[in-house]
């Protein structure tokens, strides 16, 4: 007789029912050499700056899977809001996910209370649901805006810690990008130069760091209007060609030639109609 | 009825499953739940799970303390009193509810989080049997 049971309605939200079994089969598979397949990555150049009337944030495009390229051009900059966009680096799913939930919690937000949705409401709101899952969730985001204070600009750190500052660079080639920063930023600057610097210190991450490449996204974000530029800059173009393994005729000379033609006999002729309705 | 307080309702440990196991039969289903050892039984799989099951109730327990301490002891009192109210409102006990009313007095009914999106009750694969559920619910069990 089969024993009956009686459930608790099981809650919604992550379920650790698999995590023994997971850890149990990853140790089994480590025994005989064979590695768990690894999560995609976005080891990025991600980088955001101030400048006199709002704020220009850059990214490159390239998607990693442990050592191969996954997305030649994937995209890196997520819309928020209208007047708020974040950048995002480590896991893609995590960033993907982590800013669509976050733009659709500042909607309902913001259709509650009647205005336009501030920075500062969007990073509070990031930063208390990544410490509430302790690092758990790979996201490190630049989040940018203009709201009706002027310009902000945060760094989000997976763990849930947050930054506002004038320039601000993540991922696995913030190095690069930031020693660029450091080295021409200046306060209150015009558009064109802004765009600039941030290109290039993109491109310095591109061209210093191997979890990025591909080319360099833009979005300018100033005060009622959004530029959103992909691609600003194809700095990784691929290679053409040069050489072609096709000869022409005549390039060998034909000393001599045999025809040997084969006698086939007509057997049987069939018409299959296809069924075009 | 739960007379206790919110305190006592949390939850500290994973319960003990090898002592009852899921499978059919009464025995241990290696297929559906891997293979069995009491130190998987006793510590949580994921040092999130017991944080995540515990969230809600703790995030009430802070609302409340704040509450009291802004407002004095009735505000919570009488919330508590709707909470309670409110939890009461359920379909048929094998029938997953919505808890509309409990999410408005929560605040989380204009909020969407990853228990909105993962895990959906109204999706499980899985049932309990009717009759079993409402004999439970009724203490004839």
């Amino acid at each position: 007789m089969a024993t009956l049971a009686v459930r608790r309605a099981p809650l919604g939200g992550f379920s650790f029912e698999n995590c023994k079994r997971n850890s149990i089969l990853e140790s089994e598979a480590n025994k005989v050499g064979f590695s768990v397949p690894t999560a995609r990555k976005t080891g990025t150049t991600i980088c955001g700056v101030v400048f006199k009337d709002g704020i220009v944030l850059g990214a490159d495009t390239r998607a990693t899977e442990g050592m191969v390229v996954a997305d030649k051009n994937c995209s890196k900059i997520h819309y928020i809001s209208p007047n708020i966009y974040c950048c995002g680096a480590g896991t893609a799913a995590d960033t993907e996910m982590t800013t669509q939930i976050i733009s659709s919690n500042l909607e309902l937000h913001a259709l509650s209370t009647g205005r336009q949705p501030r920075v500062a409401t969007a990073n509070r709101m990031l930063k208390q649901m990544l410490f509430r899952y302790q690092g758990y969730i790979g996201a490190a985001l630049v989040l940018g805006g203009v709201d009706c204070n002027g310009p902000h600009l945060y760094s989000i750190y997976p763990h849930g810690s947050t930054d506002k500052l004038p320039y601000v660079t993540m991922g696995s080639g913030s190095l690069a990008a930031m020693a660029v920063f450091e080295d021409r930023y200046k306060t209150g600057m015009e558009e064109e130069e802004a765009k600039q610097l941030v290109r290039d210190a993109i491109a310095a991450g591109i061209f210093n760091d191997l979890g990025s490449g591909s080319n360099i996204d833009l979005c300018v974000i100033t005060k009622g209007n959004v530029d959103y530029i992909r691609p600003h800059d194809e700095a990784n173009k691929k290679g053409v060609r040069t050489g072609d393994y096709r000869y022409k005729r005549g390039t060998t000379a034909v000393l001599s030639k045999v025809v040997n033609p084969l006698d086939l006999e007509l057997l049987e002729e069939t018409v299959q109609t296809m069924d075009t309705s | 009825m739960n007379t206790r307080g919110l305190r006592s309702q949390l939850k500290d440990s994973v319960p003990v499953a090898g002592l009852c196991p899921q499978g059919s039969y009464g025995i241990q289903d290696s297929l559906r739940s891997g293979f069995t050892s009491v130190k998987n039984e006793l510590l949580p799989s994921h040092p999130l799970e017991l944080s995540e099951k515990n969230f809600v109730l703790n995030q009430d327990k802070m609302n409340f303390s704040t509450l009291r301490n802004i407002q004095g002891l009735h505000a919570p009192l009488k919330l508590q009193m709707e909470y309670r109210a409110a939890r009461q409102i359920q379909r048929l006990p094998f029938l997953q509810s919505s808890n509309l009313a409990l999410d408005t007095l929560r605040g989380s009914d204009d909020t969407i989080g990853f228990e909105d999106i993962l895990g959906d009750p109204a999706q499980s694969e899985m049932m309990g049997e009717p009759h079993m559920m409402v004999e439970y619910k009724l203490g004839l069990l």
